[in-house]
């Protein structure tokens, strides 16, 4: 990887450091509103991911990577099927079929089904953000 | 549907379409390729498609571009003959 891909400019590293945060806030936004309006897990995920790419053009890659190591990228890699797959198999357990919100739980139908979809949403993103870090990363070179 | 600006659009989009295939310099035909996501995104928002619209803004004008120029960056920027 040429280094003159990385910039070194005081503005744009400023600039991305403020940008960042509130980059990763409208990405939890679409991901909180996702069964509401436009957006989703998918969108949120790539939103997000394209921050850490933001940081990383900006800061140069061995900074972002330290901000985003490994041993965090690998688990939400894989805890997210396994929140979607908790979920779905929780309602055969509550005796619907898979991934049908709003059995026999507790609270009333469409408060499960909201809640579970939320978490399926974020089970969704957490997973494609660090999946697209990850290609982003090792395309960079490691 | 408004017939002006989606025949606006999808005129552009033919434009930017056979430019980014004509072009050598592969680095300018990303960046091509770039504008015609977004103007895709803004051709599914005006068909009533928003949720398409805001995936092909973040993954094709956004995460796409990025990984395209890491790929010519590890190859040759220009196509050769």
């Amino acid at each position: 990887m040429p280094e003159s891909l990385f910039g070194e400019d005081v503005i744009v590293r400023t600039i991305a450091r403020i940008v960042a945060p509130f980059i990763q806030l409208f990405g939890l936004y679409v991901l909180m509103h996702g069964h509401i309006s436009p957006g989703g897990g998918f969108q949120a995920g790539v939103i997000i991911a394209s921050s850490f790419i933001l940081l990383a053009l900006a800061l140069g890659l061995p900074e972002s990577k330290e901000r985003f190591k490994k041993t965090i990228r690998l688990p939400m890699e894989s805890s997210g099927p396994l929140i979607y797959a908790s979920i779905g198999v929780t309602c055969i357990l509550a005796g619907g079929y898979y991934l049908q919100y709003g059995m026999a739980f507790l609270f009333p139908p469409h408060v499960v089904s909201a809640i579970l979809i939320s978490a399926v949403e974020i089970g969704i993103g957490i997973t494609v953000m660090a999946m697209i870090v990850t290609i982003f990363y090792s395309m960079a070179g490691d | 549907m408004i017939w002006g600006p989606d025949l606006f659009i999808l005129a552009i989009l033919v434009v930017l379409a056979i430019a980014a295939v004509i072009s050598r310099d592969l680095l300018v035909a990303t960046v091509i390729f770039s504008g015609y996501s977004l103007l895709m995104a803004l051709a599914y928002v005006q068909l009533n498609s928003p949720d398409v619209g805001f995936t092909e803004a973040a993954v094709g004008a956004g995460v796409t571009t990025v990984l395209f120029i890491l790929a010519i960056s590890r190859t040759a920027r220009m196509e050769e003959a």
